[in-house]
């Protein structure tokens, strides 16, 4: 009976707790630092796109849901022709960004991306690339990378050496 | 004589109507309340507070298919939930609001909101049976076998109030509070008629006959729509009525100092519904047998005792 009682009393004193609900649309939900949401396509400081094509995120991507064709442009930069992300699949798991050799592809904190059509969630390339540099704000592949583009030939990225002829005797 | 018709009718109606309302508010409060409890907030979506919720449960039920099962006893089905409404529809004419507010001046009031609250009973019973469905069946067999127990004491737990007010009449049992509640002399008898009421409400914790976590949804299972919905609304004015009845008998009914009769009566009986919500909120529901043997063992002895004592001490005092 006593046990009865203080039951009730003690359920009652849970009217003045802290509730446990996250009001979420009216209060904004908390985001850990490294919250993984949508994914987006990061430009170089230069302004031209990062992404280079490799397919590494595609084949990274456990549920498949990034499609894309590779395609070259008159300078020699390689670029996708296409770059579809089908976030109806994706699962927010990072690992393309962590695939991504020229940090490209990166992923936001955003994850309010509701849609009444799921053919609403299919994102190409113009709805994913961005006008910045995203996390990584001085990085760009092609002025490190050893490969020739119009406008840099090999052996002026940088920290590279020039290429050693191998027809001379000179050291 | 037109004016007293016309009087009568506003009274019926008017208490048709606040009893409905505050019913179908009961659904709104019971669940702010539990959310309360639960360190939750509850529907607070529609309306200010979520006030509308009502509504749009209403609108909800009243759209649904109102589907008969094929293998249901048709008839039957279709009159249980109704004779749910108007049992504890009745058993709320007696009650005395207030000087002046109330439906009929019973001379056996009393026993007219036991029989009342025992034909409520038929529905459930009804309900499982001509379900035709195993799981009401066995919920119909359950508040058959809890009513019939709890039943029993909480006629007897009342006979106390009735030898001190000296009257069947509710509304003598109510003047005779004038300067003590019967809860005072009566502790035994209300806690008794309490647990009795919660038991006849067949609220939590004694809502075997319902029991979703073993038997879906016990009794209704098979209704819907609108037919559920009188089961449902049903229920809540069970509660409205106990809660009611308990102010009446044990707690002065509508006395008080400075505010009004009727606000007296309605804060008591506010109180008493909160109660039973938080009954809910905080008790598990026992195992069948331990219900039956809390009712036969320890109810119904404790309130024989109670049924001697006063009546000792009444012949004693004179």
């Amino acid at each position: 009976m006593l046990g009865t009682l203080r039951t009730m009393w003690l359920i009652f004193l849970h009217a003045f707790r802290r509730r446990a609900t996250v009001a979420y649309p009216d209060e904004p939900v908390r985001l850990a630092p490294r919250f993984r949401g949508r994914i987006i396509l990061s430009r170089d400081p230069d302004g031209e796109e990062r992404c280079v094509a490799c397919y590494l995120c595609a084949v990274a991507c456990p549920v498949d849901c990034i499609s894309l064709q590779k395609t070259e442009d008159e300078h020699g930069r390689w670029y996708p022709e296409f770059f579809r992300i089908n976030f109806s699949r994706c699962i927010f798991c990072g690992y393309c960004e962590e695939a991504c050799p020229t940090y490209a592809i990166q992923l936001t904190p955003d994850f309010e991306m509701s849609e009444y059509h799921r053919p609403n969630l299919v994102y190409e390339k113009e709805d994913l690339l961005i006008d910045g540099t995203g996390k990584y704000h001085d990085y760009s592949f092609w002025a490190v990378a050893g490969k020739a583009i119009h406008g840099k030939d090999k052996g002026e990225a940088e920290a590279e050496e020039p290429p050693v002829d191998i027809k001379s005797l000179m050291p | 004589m037109t004016g007293s018709v016309l009087g009568a009718l506003a009274n019926v109606v008017g208490i048709l109507l606040a009893l409905a309302l505050v019913s179908a508010l009961m659904v709104w409060v019971e669940r702010r309340l539990l959310g309360l409890w639960q360190d939750r907030y509850g529907p607070n979506r529609v309306g200010p507070f979520g006030l509308f919720q009502v509504i749009a449960d209403a609108v909800k039920l009243l759209f649904k298919e109102d589907w008969v099962p094929p293998f249901a006893d048709r008839t039957v089905f279709v009159i249980a939930p109704a004779i749910a409404m108007c049992a504890t529809l009745l058993a709320f004419a007696v009650v005395p609001v207030a000087p002046g507010i109330g439906i009929v001046d019973l001379n056996v009031g009393v026993l007219f909101f036991l029989a009342m609250s025992s034909l409520a009973v038929y529905s459930v019973i009804l309900a499982g049976w001509a379900s035709n469905s195993k799981y009401s069946l066995l919920g119909s067999l359950r508040a058959a076998a809890q009513m019939l127990t709890y039943e029993v004491f909480m006629g007897l737990s009342l006979m106390g109030v009735v030898m001190l007010a000296g009257s069947f009449n509710l509304r003598e049992i109510v003047a005779a509070q004038e300067d003590l509640w019967f809860v005072v002399p009566q502790i035994l008898g209300f806690l008794i008629f309490a647990v009795a009421g919660v038991a006849e409400a067949h609220r939590l914790p004694f809502d075997l006959p319902e029991a979703e976590n073993e038997l879906v949804a016990g009794y209704h299972t098979e209704y819907s729509g609108m037919k559920f919905g009188m089961f449902f609304v049903g229920e809540y004015i069970g509660i409205v009525v106990v809660s009611a009845m308990i102010v009446t008998l044990f707690l002065g009914g509508w006395h008080g100092p400075l505010l009004p009769p009727v606000v007296w009566f309605a804060l008591k009986l506010a109180a008493c519904l909160l109660v039973f919500v938080l009954l809910r909120a905080a008790l598990p529901r026992p195992r069948y047998d331990q219900l039956m043997g809390f009712g036969w063992k320890v109810l119904l002895p404790l309130s024989l005792l109670n049924l001697v004592a006063t009546g000792g001490i009444a012949l004693a005092v004179g």
